[in-house]
């Protein structure tokens, strides 16, 4: 394991070789009055100390040998960011079992597919919301294989009288009593874990169909944040808010495989309504969150900027330009004039800093963006606020990091270079392999994909395509079998020109369609109800509902200026000739979107249909109907005409970047 | 580890559950001319969500006023048992004294201090529950310190209750109406009242904040066992919620049970429906 990552040249790599539960009992020991964990509850950071920590963990894995569980057995963890989910998951851990993390808002049919798949017995479930999603598969006979679900949130669920439904606590009361019969046993099980036992089925994101299950070991995730860390140190002292969910490949890697080895503390915000104020409180160093989240703080800061006096605005704007500038020498590796520099410092005081502050970013050293691709706007607009945002690039399969930009070497329409201990070689089809020590082991229960992802010299097929630029960055096209072709012969990407679409802080999703049979691009949007209805506040147009707003005229001609810009930066075969704004927001209820937010084509394909015959008819609207169910459960019908827009001689309105981002 | 049961006791009042709490008897008060409460005896029993309904103008919030002190009744008693052995005698007392004993309210038109946070509405209503002292307060240490964290602790409780963590530092102004409500029965629930009287709760409110306010007062009183009396115009709730029910029309207390044996009794009917339709 640890000739894989001998480039790094870090002292600290016999972590690489424990287990989880291993280096928990380590921290316990060495540090144990140091803080493990935070909650804010009741308005007050509640800290939980190492030594507690494990001690809590210990009675949770006690309590869950004394249920039954086997090694070898994944326990299933459905709920938001708590310290429970960390607690249960190192307890199952330490039993040699395997932690199998559910997205908190997945509908039932996810949760019985995923359990099922996992033979999953013991789900621990958050609160009575989760609870009565268990409840319900469970009276209709879809949870064969559960046989508890414990919850550590009561709240409501006191009147509840099943025989099948434990406290958290309760459990860890049967620990005490199995600890007390077999002293020394729970001991003995940790030693005797090892570095390539699996730790966690992770869920792939499945934009392709139902969500396979990664197996990854203890030894992986540890070699893959060691890497990261080699290039990136994180200190004890870091503050880090834990918020996207466990679930997630990016969530595991900090929150247990960097955290446990460096022993820096997870904080936990009081809700996900005060999270924003939460990530304030904290100020952490290290950030690790997909595009949307980067996204919106863009977009919260446009509509701050938007409502702030002119004085305010023309300062921040002067302030930014020179932060651009001061970003663009920076971003290469290389230092600015002294004269920049000292301009720098003056506008960072009065324009920059107070903007990241209100963010919580200004402790922040080092920020990354990953699991889908990031406007290279965007991009450009952190680093322009002094914020050091990286790409990380990698797949679930390979822990979630496998390229990565290095400081001072930022491209913002690259993914970086692989990380120490990461080959990284390009298929002659254009496919991007990888192969570290952090390649997965398999697909649970899934020979055929297993073999259909891992070549047997150990080589991780992405299923992405990609090349190398001439300083050795990786770029990643999209998913190779997304790639499309113009008739004009040009090969592009959807994501790429949806990604320009999705610049625009007005539009939340763009779906394009093009390529093979089709004659020219064309788009199906979706707008961002906040910026949109800001924008229609501020001037005087009265909305009723999410369809009627984007039905509005004056909303497709804001709408089409900004495809009209992001055309100018498109090659001529992939311009956008026609689009439609949708009448509703893509959802993962509906299979539309992952729950990572990543559009699901097949499904956009079969659902809307006649739209996009639509886009390619000469006809000026189309009328759908769609149905829209009601909290109470009915559903109606509705009729909805959505106006068809053509490209066609609009000229892209006069260009300027602070404009571009509507600063 | 952690229990989300309360830490605190927010129930004021020590009397077994079912046991008389509230006892009107005989309540007479006119303004003038008009008999705005005339002879109205009610019970309420510890524990128990208590309904009063009754068209428009049926004394139902002078009732209210009764109890609370703002209306002192012309004849008749009103008494409140805290423990099997204290008795107060409500008539004739300062409002701010049966505050203190331990009857909270919330008001029709919403009586929060708009341009303070939602923090600070809610501390105070701690206020009967502090001692101050000029110095100390004026230094903030010592006891004042101490006061102020340890009642902090209570109302931090009370907004977890409530699910309104988020607005904690938000100025109670620039609140939707239905949390506006929220807050206010917030800062009745912090004064750790024996019984909580509630006027009103759901006035205005969409059929979603119904239900959210619906929730939260069955929680209050599930959890923490604090007796409720309730004034709503919106029979649905009222049938859905409440343990007993009383009618008022024209100032005379027509029925109390059940919300089934009220919906039934001619009485009743006839009240709300008016003469001819009930025959």
């Amino acid at each position: 394991m640890s000739d894989a990552i001998s480039g790094s040249g870090s002292p600290d790599m016999s972590y690489t070789s424990q287990t989880f539960p291993q280096l928990l009992a380590d921290r316990a020991q060495r540090y144990p009055d140091d803080d493990g964990l935070r909650e804010k509850r009741y308005g007050i950071w509640q800290a939980t100390s190492w030594s507690a920590y494990h001690r809590d963990v210990r009675r949770f894995a006690q309590g869950l040998a004394a249920l039954g569980m086997q090694p070898g057995e994944a326990i299933g963890i459905l709920g938001d960011n708590r310290p429970e989910w960390v607690i249960a998951e190192l307890a199952a851990q330490s039993l040699g079992g395997m932690s199998l993390g559910l997205y908190p808002e997945g509908v039932v049919e996810e949760v019985a597919h995923v359990l099922t798949y996992g033979g999953v017995r013991f789900v621990i479930a958050e609160d009575q919301e989760q609870v009565d999603k268990l409840i319900e598969l469970w009276d209709s006979e879809r949870l064969e294989i559960v046989e508890r679900i414990i919850y550590y949130d009561p709240r409501g669920l006191e009147q509840y009288d099943l025989p099948y439904l434990m406290e958290f606590t309760a459990v860890q009361k049967e620990g005490d009593a199995w600890e007390a019969e077999h002293p020394g046993w729970l001991d003995a099980q940790v030693a005797a874990g090892r570095s390539d036992d699996v730790a966690i089925l992770c869920t792939t994101s499945g934009t392709t169909g139902k969500p396979k299950l990664a197996m990854l070991t203890h030894g992986n995730l540890l070699s893959m944040g060691r890497s990261l860390m080699s290039i990136d140190p994180v200190e004890p002292g870091d503050g880090y808010v834990s918020f996207l969910p466990l679930a997630w490949i990016g969530e595991q890697m900090i929150a247990f495989a960097c955290a446990l080895q460096v022993g820096f503390a997870l904080s936990f915000p009081e809700d996900a309504s005060t999270m924003r104020s939460d990530l304030r409180e904290i100020g952490p160093r290290v950030m690790f969150s997909p595009p949307r989240i980067w996204e919106s703080m863009l977009s919260q800061v446009q509509v701050r900027v938007g409502d702030a006096g002119w004085l305010k605005r023309r300062t921040f704007r002067w302030g930014y330009g020179i932060g651009e500038r001061y970003a663009e020498i920076t971003v290469r590796g290389d230092t600015p004039g002294i004269g920049l520099r000292l301009l720098h410092r003056v506008a960072d005081w009065v324009a920059l800093r107070p903007v990241r502050d209100q963010l919580g970013l200004t402790r922040l050293r080092r920020a990354y963006t990953g699991g889908a691709p990031l406007g290279p706007d965007v991009f450009g607009f952190f680093h322009a606020i002094g914020v050091n945002l990286k790409q990380i690039y990698g797949q679930t399969e390979i822990c979630g990091i496998a390229v990565v930009h290095y400081d001072g070497d930022v491209k913002f329409n690259t993914v970086g270079v692989p990380i120490p201990g990461t080959e990284m070689r390009i298929a002659d089809n254009g496919e991007i392999l990888l192969r570290s020590a952090a390649v997965f082991v398999g697909y649970f229960r899934n020979e055929e994909a297993t073999g259909e992802a891992l070549e047997p010299d150990g080589w991780l097929k992405t299923g992405d395509a990609g090349y190398t630029d001439e300083d050795g960055h990786l770029v990643v096209i999209d998913r190779a079998k997304d790639v499309m072709t113009t008739p004009d012969g040009s090969r592009f990407s959807p994501a790429f020109v949806e990604n320009k679409l999705k610049f625009s802080q007005y539009v939340e999703e763009a779906v394009v369609f093009g390529g093979g049979e089709l004659p020219y691009l064309t788009a199906l949007i979706t707008i961002d109800i906040d910026t949109v209805g800001t924008w229609a506040e501020r001037a005087h147009l009265a909305y009723t509902t999410y369809t009627d707003l984007a039905q509005k005229p004056e909303v497709y001609e804001l709408i089409t200026a900004h495809v009209a810009r992001a055309n100018t930066d498109l090659p001529e075969g992939a311009r956008v000739r026609r689009f439609v704004l949708l009448h509703k927001q893509l959802d993962p209820d509906d299979e539309e979107i992952t729950r990572t937010r990543k559009v699901r084509r097949g499904v956009i394909n079969r659902r809307y249909a006649a739209i996009i015959d639509a886009l390619y008819a000469d006809v000026d609207d189309i009328e759908v109907t769609t149905t829209v169910t009601y909290q109470d459960g009915s559903t109606a019908q509705r009729h909805v005409t959505l106006r068809v827009q053509s490209m066609d001689g609009i000229a892209p309105p006069p260009l300027d970047r602070s404009a571009a981002l509507a600063l | 580890m952690r229990a989300r049961a309360y830490r605190h006791r927010l129930n004021g009042s020590s009397l077994e559950r079912g046991r008389p709490q509230l006892m009107a008897k005989d309540v007479s008060l006119t303004f003038g001319g008009v008999k705005a409460l005339d002879g109205v005896s009610i019970t309420v029993h510890q524990g128990d969500i208590h309904a009063v309904i009754g068209p428009n103008g049926a004394g139902k919030t002078s009732l209210l006023n009764c109890v609370s002190g703002l209306y002192h009744p012309q004849r008749g008693r009103i008494v409140l048992r805290t423990t099997e052995d204290t008795e107060h005698d409500l008539t004739r007392v300062r409002p701010s004294r049966i505050a203190t004993l331990g009857v909270a309210r919330s008001f029709q038109n919403i009586e929060l201090f708009k341009h303070m946070t939602v923090l600070e509405n809610l501390l105070l209503g701690r206020h009967v529950h502090m001692r101050h002292r000029l110095i100390s307060s004026l230094a903030w240490f010592g006891p004042a310190r101490r006061q102020e964290i340890s009642q902090r602790d209570l109302v931090e409780e009370v907004i977890d209750l409530l699910e309104i963590p988020a607005l904690r530092k938000r100025p109670v102004g620039s609140l939707a109406y239905g949390l506006q409500k929220r807050v206010e029965l917030g800062r009745a629930l912090c004064m750790q009242p024996a019984l909580l009287l509630l006027d009103e709760p759901m006035a205005g409110m969409n059929v979603e904040e119904k239900e959210d306010m619906a929730r939260f007062i069955l929680d209050v009183n599930a959890l923490s066992g604090v007796t409720t009396v309730l004034i709503e115009h919106d029979m649905g709730v009222v049938m859905d919620i409440s343990h007993r029910v009383s009618v008022l029309d024209f100032g005379l207390c027509i029925a109390t049970g059940s919300a089934d044996e009220v919906s039934q009794n001619p009485d009743v009917i006839k009240a709300y429906l008016g003469e001819t339709h009930a025959a």
